[in-house]
């Protein structure tokens, strides 16, 4: 809050343009086309991207905002946000460790997070603590050496904009929703991966390697491209808490998958939920996107979602290519006064392709888990099939778990199966376990686990592992 | 069509022998029809299947006059043979014929005392539109621990005279404790293009058994839409079937209010819809007791150009723990035209509840046929085997013997 108030007292001298200190870079409050050409300008743009940003801001304008959704939050005053801020400069982070919130390093203890990545969690200044840049480097040296372009969205437009040109904006246009349209004209920053012809990528992509990536802010805009025969495995978030002075998250991702290519891209989300009180936490409004374009693709998203307040995200595919496959594992966790709106969109086009939707929702305290999932079989899917489960775990009865599926089937080759159940813990497994010396609390983790087990075994190896205690320690403080 | 509106509801009002009181109501759900208009795409209900684009294609110009004072011949060839029955006989939304031969009349009071309270902040303009034309409605009260001794067939008719015409019908039923009803609608249309618009209110006292069984066989161009609102007491059960086959276009909606302990809702469902037929069942059960239970199955056959919906919500309040709901659609596609869509929804708020669905569509088994076919059965036949196979499991869900063999007769399933 304090920064806000100096940020605002620092517009108040601002008299004469766009302040250009490097130091202080921030757009004035408020959505309009100049602010737009200043985002463009100091990112150098070249014409072609900022045109990009004006037509989808021109749509923008038309656009009311969408109010379907189960969770209902305040209405968001979009002329009273600020829509670039350069990073904060070292000087303005914490020092070290200990002039953190006691809470946060407790939960970093127990998700067993080495204290140099909690330092990096935090910024604080990580080239004191922990030398980042030489780790960042050398898996660098090693992608390029394969010919992976694995950089900032800025760097690309720069450095490879004939790519970007090709493929930004295809699977999410600037003619979509609210939401992703808003970030089309205002992104600020986000992750671009190339893979090439019949590469598979040797490791697992995080954003963690790519320096400067915590400081994206909000309208994050990814692109992932992986061309004929590639393979590349994306991960995003982590599973420490995160915190962020940004209430609203608009992000874009985008995926495209040429023929045989497969793209892995999973998520490990836990921003700020507000305190036990439901005030405070995140708006995660994030548009995820994938295109099975050529033959015989595979997309498959993979997501852990315990944190922000709201959260409000349905990651797609399309699965267009001949036989291309898309699949969706997610776990959604809701504690206090959270609310997820989560699900995922298979549309069918394309001959023979197969989807697997697995959905698992956890809702505890005083929170609200929807799945909304939409199955949509085209006339010209031939012998396309998909399988739907979700499932959902209710702790207490002030909490909800509700399950919107839409089912369209327009072809007669195609089979379609949907299950979903809701139930609570049995008293059964809970004695059980509990009879062998675990606590109320150690029995309900073990059981939860054993229920999204499915979906965590999709999870890369190191990242399941802490993924796992995130979904112990999200529902801390609901048994008993 | 607001000024064509205006005009017809004018006439009706002169014409008809209405209290000034009904008059001013008719006047507010006809402001608010008029606001509203018909419902579209746009409107989360009506998301599969557009009536107002229906109406449009179908009939084009709907007219809302209909003239109650005009004299309408029964035809008894209509009457199901061989079953005894009582019967109500509507000819173009009026009741001709009120007929409980075979029931003790003191046990059974019909009156003109409908139920309005429920409807009047009603979101849905169909039912304000039925409210603002319905002529004479008719409540039907069952008596404490009396059990029809036989079922009461309602035969919906429309004879020659009527065209293009909006056409609306409206009864109410109220089971007093301990007592059973078991209704069929039968629908046996002779002329096409018209638009009918039933709603029913069914209160269901304790212990109170209703069975309600909607036959649409016959082939008809009219459009239909039905409603009924269920309010359920404690330990009360309500049963309903739906035949959705007959006419061009047909959405049933079922809402259930499961208020009481112990109560229970039942709806079993088939659509077998042919060439350009468009068919939807929605229903909306609300669990708002413990210890209450919904079961639904709702099964589809879709033949070359029909399209199909199972819009299903399961609605469980967080007062009503030990809930058991359960929804299963099923759908078989038998040509690359017909399309189904399913949109199985599950509301909860209570913690201690069982509550699943299950959804599944797609193409006749080959296997299955090949099967059939090895042992000496044409592909036609076999196929039929297996239709039949899969829809008689709905009927036989049907918990009154004699309805069910009626009904199996009528369309023609054999075990």
């Amino acid at each position: 809050m304090d920064t806000r108030e100096k940020d605002i007292e620092k517009l108040k001298d601002y008299k004469y343009g766009f302040t250009t200190d490097i130091e202080n870079i921030k757009a004035p409050k408020g959505l309009n086309e100049d602010v737009i050409k200043f985002i463009s300008n100091i990112k150098k743009e070249p014409e072609w991207m900022l045109n990009f940003r004006l037509k989808a801001f021109e749509r923008f304008k038309q656009l009311k905002e969408p109010n379907w959704q189960k969770p209902k939050y305040p209405k968001i005053d979009y002329q009273d946000l600020y829509y670039y801020s350069a990073p904060k400069s070292m000087k303005d982070k914490p020092k070290s460790l200990d002039e953190l919130d006691p809470k946060l390093l407790e939960t970093y203890k127990k998700l067993g997070i080495p204290l140099q990545e909690q330092a990096r969690l935090n910024g604080i200044a990580v080239d004191a603590v922990f030398d980042s840049v030489s780790v960042a480097t050398t898996f660098k040296g090693e992608l390029t050496k394969q010919g992976i372009i694995f950089c900032s969205m800025s760097e690309a437009i720069q450095k490879h904009p004939e790519l970007v040109k090709k493929y930004l904006g295809t699977v999410i246009p600037t003619t979509d929703h609210f939401f992703a349209t808003l970030n089309s004209a205002v992104f600020t920053d986000g992750s671009f991966v190339y893979i090439p012809k019949g590469v598979r990528c040797p490791m697992e992509l995080s954003t963690y390697f790519r320096i400067n990536a915590s400081e994206t802010g909000q309208f994050e805009r990814t692109l992932i491209i992986a061309d004929k025969g590639s393979y590349v495995s994306y991960l995003e978030g982590c599973t420490a808490p995160m915190r962020d002075e940004n209430q609203l998250h608009a992000a874009n991702v985008e995926l495209i998958a040429l023929d045989d290519a497969e793209i892995k891209y999973s998520t490990v989300q836990n921003w700020y939920p507000g305190d036990e009180n439901g005030k405070g936490g995140i708006y995660n409004f994030v548009t995820k996107r994938g295109l099975c374009k050529g033959k015989n693709s595979k997309i498959s998203w993979t997501q852990v979602e315990t944190g922000s307040a709201i959260t409000w995200k349905y990651p797609s595919c399309i699965l267009k290519g001949d036989n291309s496959i898309g699949e969706f594992y997610s776990i959604a966790i809701t504690n206090n006064h959270q609310k997820a709106d989560t699900g995922t969109k298979m549309i069918h086009l394309g001959k023979n392709t197969k989807s697997k939707i697995i959905s698992k929702g956890i809702s505890a305290g005083f929170s609200d888990m929807t799945y909304r999932g939409l199955v949509d079989i085209n006339s010209k899917a031939k012998n396309s099939s998909n399988y739907t489960q979700c499932d959902s775990l209710l702790m207490g009865n002030k909490c909800g778990a509700h399950t919107v599926p839409y089912i369209k089937n327009k072809n007669f080759d195609s089979n379609i199966a949907h299950e979903a159940t809701t139930s609570k813990i049995s008293e059964e497994q809970l004695h059980y376990c509990q009879q062998r010396g675990l606590n109320a609390e150690e029995a309900v983790g073990l059981i939860v686990n054993g229920f999204c087990k499915e979906v965590l075994q999709q999870l890369p190896m190191e990242f399941a592992v802490e993924a796992q205690k995130l979904v112990g320690i999200s529902l801390e403080g609901s048994v008993g | 069509m607001t000024e064509q509106i205006q005009i017809d509801f004018d006439k009706i009002i002169k014409s008809a022998d209405i209290s000034d009181k009904d008059i001013e109501a008719k006047k507010k759900y006809l402001k608010k029809f008029i606001e509203k208009g018909f419902p579209n795409r746009k409107q989360e209900n009506w998301k599969f299947i557009d009536i107002n684009q229906i109406i449009k294609k179908n009939i084009g110009d709907l007219s809302f006059f209909n003239d109650y004072s005009l004299p309408n011949k029964i035809d008894p060839s209509i009457f199901v043979d061989g079953f005894e029955h009582n019967k109500i006989v509507f000819i173009n939304g009026i009741i001709e014929k009120i007929d409980f031969n075979y029931e003790d009349k003191n046990k059974i009071k019909i009156s003109n005392e409908i139920e309005k309270k429920f409807l009047f902040d009603s979101e849905n303009s169909l039912i304000d539109l039925n409210n603002a034309f319905t002529n004479k409605t008719f409540k039907v009260l069952i008596k404490e621990n009396y059990s029809l001794k036989k079922p009461l067939i309602i035969y919906h008719t429309i004879n020659e005279k009527i065209k293009s015409k909006s056409i609306n019908l409206r009864l109410d039923f109220e089971l007093e404790q301990n007592s059973s009803l078991r209704l069929i609608d039968f629908f046996a249309d002779n002329v096409n293009k018209n638009f009918i618009n039933i709603l029913y209110n069914f209160n269901l006292k304790k212990d109170s058994i209703l069975k309600n069984y909607k036959i649409d066989k016959f082939k008809n161009d009219n459009l239909k839409y039905s409603f009924n609102n269920i309010e359920q007491e404690t330990n009360s059960v309500s049963e309903t079937f739906i035949l959705s086959a007959g006419s061009n276009y047909f959405k049933n909606e079922v809402n259930c209010n499961l208020k009481g302990k112990y109560s229970s809702a039942f709806v079993n469902s088939i659509f077998s819809l042919q060439e350009n037929q468009q068919h939807e069942i929605r229903t909306t059960v609300n669990h708002l007791a413990e210890n209450t239970k919904s079961y639904q199955l709702i099964k589809s056959v879709l033949g070359k150009l029909s399209k199909a919906a199972y819009q299903g919500k399961i609605f469980v309040n967080s007062k009503a723990q030990k809930t058991d709901g359960y929804q299963l659609s099923k759908a078989i596609l038998l040509d690359e035209t017909s399309e189904f869509n399913a949109k199985p929804e599950l509301e909860i708020y209570a913690d201690d509840v069982k509550c699943s669905h299950g959804s599944a569509s797609g193409s006749l088994n080959e296997n299955s046929i090949f099967y059939l076919m090895s042992r000496g059965l044409n592909y036609q036949q076999s196929k039929e085997l297996l239709i039949n196979g899969f829809l008689l499991d709905v009927v036989e869900k049907i918990t009154d013997s004699e309805v069910k063999n009626l009904i199996k007769n009528m369309i023609g399933l054999k075990e």
